[in-house]
């Protein structure tokens, strides 16, 4: 964990509702995909917990939906303010349990820290497929950057406006190596139930520090009581319950 | 240089500033930052009887400038916090400790703190009769002063170590309860534990906390807690450690003005994970600023009203 100020060099709209925001700054703490960043905002008491999407030795970037009145009003932030952020928080995905065919599979903003997940990926000798699924095509985000870094994209919307009908489950294909998932819960519950390899799931919690002290964001496991902040975010199929 | 050295029932500690329970965990987080050798001390996270998960999530919400949580006292049970945090606390931390306990009845926390009595780590056992998110424990022993009084008669039979009682803000006079400890033996009193409160979910019309109701702490609750340090300092012969929204130095000095000899940092440290290095670091510049060269002078500084 690093704290640091970082300026916002883009806040934008993806989509409609969806945001990605690219902050500059000292990024050395940021190691593995996965990892999240906690951002303070001025008049906001409580940090707001991210996946990073993107890194570089400069600048990263998260992205997030406007739901609340605390995603709006992060919505409304101008180029050049700066921000206090942690950054390098939580475990992240184990990219050495890979294998030769990697399945990656997200749903809505869930598909960011996959992004980061992809690009390390396609550095490594690995057939990666990426399913992402959303709800219609106007929440569709980073199709084409997936499709630049893996050997398969599949596209999944609900109402059928883009890529096929249906949910994201419904196109795992037989043969992967390993998954990893980060997506809405009920999503991943049902990946959990449709895959027969292991795999990692990224979680979301509302947490009060980020850092493991508050147990604030603890999730029972089989493997004990996780916080999902400082054990987690990345969580391993074998010590879910489900 | 500044004195910020005083002396907390009998054990001297290098400067006021102690880490609060529950935000702490057992230090070792706080201690990849910085040298939490720095701080007066802190009090380790609530421990009870047996292990505890606490409940159900979401157990934080916000509010302006200040956290709700719904923890409930997640904590690994006594035995474990003797075998197995303790050894790991002392590798990271060589002064004595301050040990929180909760309990579901008088007899846990007679065996609570008849068990920290026998570690040498445990300088001071802090009694937690004041946590909102459990039922029938914690605060249903501090809202009532004859329940108040026998907790701290009680475990007063079974330790040596100084007994330092933490009160809570959710009753009618917290004077009377603090009085009450005082008279049943207690060495200190800790104050404030958090304030009962809750959100609503306008789009779900639900409790935002699974719990339904939280305590409240952080910066918003400063002038409260402050206001019953006051009203306690003045009424106790025992010291007095104040809690509740301290994130400064100036606050510290606020509330050793108020009549604290020591005091709490919790919340700030959860947004700031640097909040207590940056407050030891800051103090004596800040006493400088304001002419004070021994900060045992202003306990107590301002004047009844």
């Amino acid at each position: 964990m690093q704290e640091g100020i970082f300026t916002i060099a883009e806040n934008h709209a993806l989509t409609g509702s969806i945001m990605r925001m690219k902050l500059l700054g000292d990024t050395e703490a940021i190691q593995r995909p996965g990892q999240f960043v906690n951002i303070r905002l001025p008049d906001r008491y409580l940090r707001r917990p991210l996946s990073v999407c993107d890194v570089d030795s400069m600048s990263f970037s998260v992205i997030y939906k406007t739901v609340g009145e605390g995603t709006y009003y992060m919505s409304t932030l101008q180029k050049g303010l700066r921000l206090d952020i942690l950054t390098g928080l939580g475990n992240g995905f184990n990219l050495d349990r890979a294998g030769r065919n990697p399945l990656l599979i997200g749903g809505g903003t869930g598909v960011a820290p996959l992004y980061y997940l992809a690009k390390a990926l396609h550095r490594r000798p690995a057939h990666v497929t990426a399913l992402l699924g959303f709800q219609n095509a106007d929440q569709a985000i980073l199709i084409k950057e997936f499709e630049q870094l893996c050997d398969h994209v599949i596209v999944t919307t609900e109402d059928g406006s883009l890529g096929r009908r249906g949910v994201v489950t419904d196109v795992i294909p037989e043969e992967y190596s390993f998954f990893y998932t980060c997506g809405p819960e009920a999503m991943m519950e049902d990946v959990y139930g449709k895959t027969d390899t292991d795999g990692e799931f990224s979680f979301e919690a509302r947490m009060g520090c980020g850092f493991g002290v508050c147990m604030g964001c603890t999730k029972r496991t089989l493997l004990g009581y996780k916080r999902i902040c400082r054990d987690g975010p990345v969580l391993e199929k074998g010590e879910l319950i489900w | 240089m500044v004195n910020t050295k005083i002396d907390l029932c009998g054990i001297p500690i290098d400067n006021p500033i102690i880490a609060a329970s529950g935000t702490f965990g057992y230090g070792y987080e706080f201690a990849e930052l910085y040298d939490i050798n720095r701080l007066g001390t802190f009090s380790f996270k609530g421990t009870t009887r047996e292990p505890r998960i606490g409940n159900m999530p979401p157990r934080i919400a916000e509010a302006s400038a200040a956290i709700l949580n719904s923890i409930g006292l997640q904590n690994p049970g006594i035995d474990a916090v003797i075998k197995e945090e303790l050894p790991k606390m002392r590798a990271v931390f060589r002064k004595p400790v301050m040990a929180n306990v909760c309990g579901f009845s008088i007899a846990d926390y007679r065996y609570l703190c008849e068990r920290l009595d026998k570690c040498p780590e445990v300088g001071w056992l802090e009694v937690n009769i004041s946590c909102p998110n459990v039922h029938g424990g914690g605060m249903a022993f501090g809202t009532d002063p004859r329940t108040a009084a026998a907790v701290t008669k009680t475990v007063k039979t079974v330790t040596h170590k100084p007994v330092i009682m933490k009160l809570s803000p959710n009753v009618t006079d917290i004077v009377e309860i603090a009085r009450t400890c005082e008279d049943a033996g207690a060495d200190g009193i800790s104050l404030i534990n958090t304030i009962l409160a809750m959100r609503i979910d306008v789009k779900t019309r639900r409790p935002v906390l699974s719990n339904g109701t939280g305590g409240m702490s952080g910066d918003a609750v400063f002038p409260i807690a402050l206001r019953m340090v006051y009203e306690v300092a003045h009424a106790v012969h025992i010291p007095v450690i104040g809690i509740g929204g301290v994130n400064s130095p100036e606050r510290v000095l606020e509330m050793m003005l108020a009549g604290a000899t020591a005091v709490e940092v919790g919340t700030a440290s959860l947004i700031n994970p640097y909040a207590c290095w940056d407050i030891v670091l800051g103090l004596p510049e800040t006493m400088r600023k304001y002419g004070i060269e021994d900060i045992r002078d202003i306990i107590g500084g301002a004047p009844l009203a």
